[in-house]
């Protein structure tokens, strides 16, 4: 099928297979790898993107559902200010240990600062519920969110 | 390779579904296609995707009850005023399922129509006397969701058919109502032992109770001779502590990776306690 749709803000047609999942799509076929495979089976959390600005798990998607929607990648934060400061808090925490996890959870906290812009610490955690990580804890990547969120009230603010 | 429908209303749905009647109907997919994993590569069944469907889609009130679209998905449930008005076992159940990916994905026909015995709907959609709406080109039919639900991972559903909407009755009055979900962590957990409970009493005196348990047998465990005598009883520890024995006995749970049957049987009778503990009559 000739597929199109919105990829980081880019009009994107490619031909591939409907039943692709969409995983394989921007890993291989688009050669977006920042999106990773863990388990995918929808228990960790680690293929999470955003389509219309909610979260997904891309390795339970098939292409054919991508058609005419506005995705949203690990690639595509930098393109945006709340990305930018999600990324630089993600850094600054300390958050990031072997780093397989992070995109997801990066996606994951995309989501849920769009719905909840100044989450409590227990809502963080809520959000990030579905994001497995077996490295580092969750306390620092709490902590980044945590940050992000007052960063952007900052930026909002003017300060 | 295989081939994905994507019908825009019912009667394209249905149309398609009489030319493809091997078609797998895909609503979140959160399910299906981890199944399909473990198909042969042979496998080319099409998937026929329900999401645009729009027949399918939310909630409305019907004047005595409200209707669910089955491709509804969890995130829109949990938001939704009506359901929030007169299913809120069912959003607390709902709240349980997945991770919030997985709630913008799954949807309530999904898991109804899945069957698992550790669907965490279900155990409340038999408390609030659910009805399963099918349909296929030549018609409609209701099911109440206890007969609609075959056994594990089995239901009523025909070929050319799916399931278009679960119908609940408005609200009834049950001040004390639960549901609780014991799992290996709070999220990304299948139910070791659920449970769903519903009781009205007056003056301490119980004048309707109604409990639900999923993971402790095939199917939803109800016990309708424990609600039948509770009733008229006055919750003190004799009564919880008789019923709890009730519960170790009549449930029938098994041992598998997450559990031993024994510790299921335990888990449900505590459930049941803390509930009934929980209640002042």
């Amino acid at each position: 099928m000739q597929l199109t749709f919105i990829l980081n803000g880019n009009e994107t047609q490619i031909d591939t297979r409907e039943e692709r999942r969409v995983v394989d799509l921007l890993r291989e076929d688009l050669g977006l790898t920042g999106t990773k495979e863990g388990c995918g089976t929808g228990e960790c959390g680690a293929c999470t993107i955003l389509v219309d600005g909610e979260s997904r798990l891309s390795c339970l998607m098939v292409a054919a559902q991508l058609e005419g929607t506005r995705v949203t990648t690990v690639e595509g934060l930098e393109e945006t200010r709340k990305g930018t400061l999600l990324r630089r808090a993600f850094a600054e925490e300390g958050a990031v240990q072997c780093g397989f996890c992070i995109p997801g959870m990066e996606m994951a906290a995309m989501a849920l600062l769009r719905h909840d812009p100044e989450p409590t610490r227990e809502r963080i955690r809520a959000g990030l519920s579905g994001n497995l990580c077996r490295c580092t804890g969750y306390v620092k990547i709490v902590d980044a969110v945590e940050r992000a969120a007052e960063d952007l009230r900052c930026c909002r603010e003017g300060r | 390779m295989r081939a994905v429908l994507k019908p825009a209303c019912l009667e394209e749905l249905f149309s398609l579904l009489e030319r493809h009647p091997e078609a797998l109907a895909m609503a979140g997919g959160t399910d299906l296609l981890v199944r399909l994993r473990s198909e042969p590569a042979a496998d080319e069944r099409p998937l026929l995707l329900l999401a645009n469907v729009a027949e399918l889609q939310g909630i409305s009130d019907m004047g005595n009850e409200i209707s669910i679209g089955a491709a509804t998905t969890l995130t829109r449930l949990i938001a939704d005023p009506l359901a929030g008005l007169h299913a809120p076992l069912l959003i607390s159940a709902a709240r349980t399922i997945g991770g919030p990916a997985v709630r913008n994905m799954a949807t309530i026909g999904g898991n109804v129509s899945t069957a698992s015995p550790a669907g965490d709907s279900l155990p409340p959609l038999y408390l609030l006397g659910a009805e399963i709406e099918l349909a296929s080109m030549q018609g409609k039919r209701r099911l109440p969701i206890g007969d609609f639900v075959a056994g594990p991972g089995r239901t009523q559903l025909h070929k050319r058919e799916i399931i278009t909407r679960i119908l609940l009755p408005h609200a009834e009055d049950f001040p004390c109502r639960t549901f609780e979900k014991v799992g290996l962590r709070r999220s990304l957990a299948v139910a070791v032992t659920s449970f769903a409970g519903m009781i009205r009493l007056s003056g301490g005196i119980v004048e309707e109770a109604r409990f639900a348990w999923g993971s402790v047998g095939p199917t939803v465990v109800r016990l309708p001779g424990l609600e039948a005598e509770l009733v008229g009883a006055r919750l003190d520890l004799g009564a919880v502590r008789k019923a709890a024995e009730i519960v170790r006995r009549e449930v029938s749970p098994i041992d598998d990776i997450r559990a031993t049957a024994d510790y299921r049987r335990s888990v449900a009778a505590n459930l049941l306690v803390r509930f009934l503990e929980g209640i002042h009559g």
